[in-house]
């Protein structure tokens, strides 16, 4: 019997893998997981993106870290293993602001405007999002499994999600 | 523009603030106890950002981050960390003994504390700062979470982000009797604000060096 292989996704990294592979990614903050997915050859993709976007930034070599460099990246090596570009859907988590300000700073938006950013990416690719956990001000620690491509969302004193 | 923790010089100023910082939070710690607090040199480290959680037990460990914004001639954040068990150390020496009863649940008051607590170390690190800056830095009312390690330390995370791939952490312990407690100061001036700060250090040409 084939073992299930748990491989991780650090912050500002990304992974593929094929069924019955499983992507995780610990701690999603103000981060957001992307997980890509085509059902027919169950390749699956997760990238953890820190960023919405590397051409406002100069120090930008990381493409994992940046929502538009990460999700081009991932889809090529998804590409790789046999994934088509026009069967991925997608299903995106994360993006929480985890620390509440009565004034408005725009670093503190940040979780939003990944939010915004990957949906504007992914609707540009013409990706659908199947399903999303986003928001809140709680950290999120997701399972994305190749096999069926659901995704597990666990949380510290907000529940599990499977979406 | 490079890394700015490409430069030695750079890191030696970042770490004697570190230094600094942490000495005094120590000091104000010790006033509020009215107890007798050792400190530990404290270790001044830059990290990979993806290296930082597992130096405070893993992503997923429940952390308590106290979160600032500093304002005034600089612009950016300081955020103090804390590991649980340390979080419930402070609040049982500050209260005289006060235990939070639920054993996964952190309460209101034994928030409260720790927000205090928070903000007097942030204050008197980021008063050190001023001082040996000359520059007029406050920081902001404190706003607290406690959760997975990862997902707190994302915050300083993202804003070193925009400017580097790794991080700067200052690693303070503070000990009193046979209680032990372990805190973590982030701090992150935004972009432009680290050129104010190493020009009131006296570091005027760092770049590409």
């Amino acid at each position: 019997m084939k073992e299930n292989k748990v491989i991780k996704v650090g912050m500002a990294d990304l992974n593929t893998t094929t069924a019955p592979g499983i992507l995780t990614t610990l701690g999603l903050g103000s981060c957001v997981g992307i997980c890509l997915y085509d059902p027919t050859t169950k390749v699956a993709g997760m990238a953890h993106i820190m960023l919405p976007d590397s051409k406002k930034i100069k120090n930008n070599s990381n493409k994992a870290k940046f929502a538009d460099t990460a999700i081009d990246w991932l889809i090529e090596e998804m590409i790789k293993k046999g994934a088509r570009k026009y069967r991925l859907v997608s299903k995106i988590a994360g993006g929480a602001q985890m620390f509440a300000f009565m004034n408005k700073n725009d670093m503190m938006k940040i979780g939003e405007k990944n939010v915004i950013a990957v949906k504007e990416i992914l609707s540009n690719l013409n990706i659908p999002i199947v399903a999303e956990d986003t928001g809140g001000n709680y950290g999120r620690t997701i399972e994305f499994y190749s096999e069926n491509g659901i995704l597990l969302v666990k949380t510290i004193g907000h529940g599990i999600k499977e979406l | 523009m490079g890394g700015y923790f490409d430069n030695n010089i750079v890191i030696d100023i970042l770490k004697e603030i570190g230094n600094i910082g942490a000495g005094n939070a120590a000091t104000a710690l010790a006033k509020m106890l009215n107890k007798r607090i050792d400190m530990n040199v404290p270790k001044v480290n830059v990290l990979d950002i993806s290296d930082v959680p597992a130096l405070i037990g893993g992503p997923e460990t429940l952390v308590t981050g106290v979160y600032f914004k500093i304002e005034g001639d600089l612009d950016g954040s300081i955020m103090f960390v804390l590991d649980i068990n340390s979080s419930q150390t402070l609040v049982k020496l500050l209260t005289s003994g006060y235990q939070n009863n639920k054993d996964n649940e952190i309460d209101d008051f034994t928030k409260s504390v720790l927000q205090e607590i928070g903000n007097i170390l942030s204050g008197s690190y980021i008063s050190s700062l001023s001082s040996l800056t000359g520059l007029n830095i406050k920081i902001s009312i404190p706003s607290i979470a406690i959760d997975m390690a990862g997902a707190i330390l994302s915050v300083p995370a993202i804003q070193f982000g925009q400017i580097s791939d790794k991080i700067l952490i200052i690693e303070t312990e503070f000990i009193e009797g046979s209680d032990n407690v372990k805190g973590f100061f982030f701090l992150v001036p935004d972009y432009d604000s680290y050129d104010i700060l190493l020009k009131s250090l006296g570091v005027s040409d760092y770049e590409g060096k």
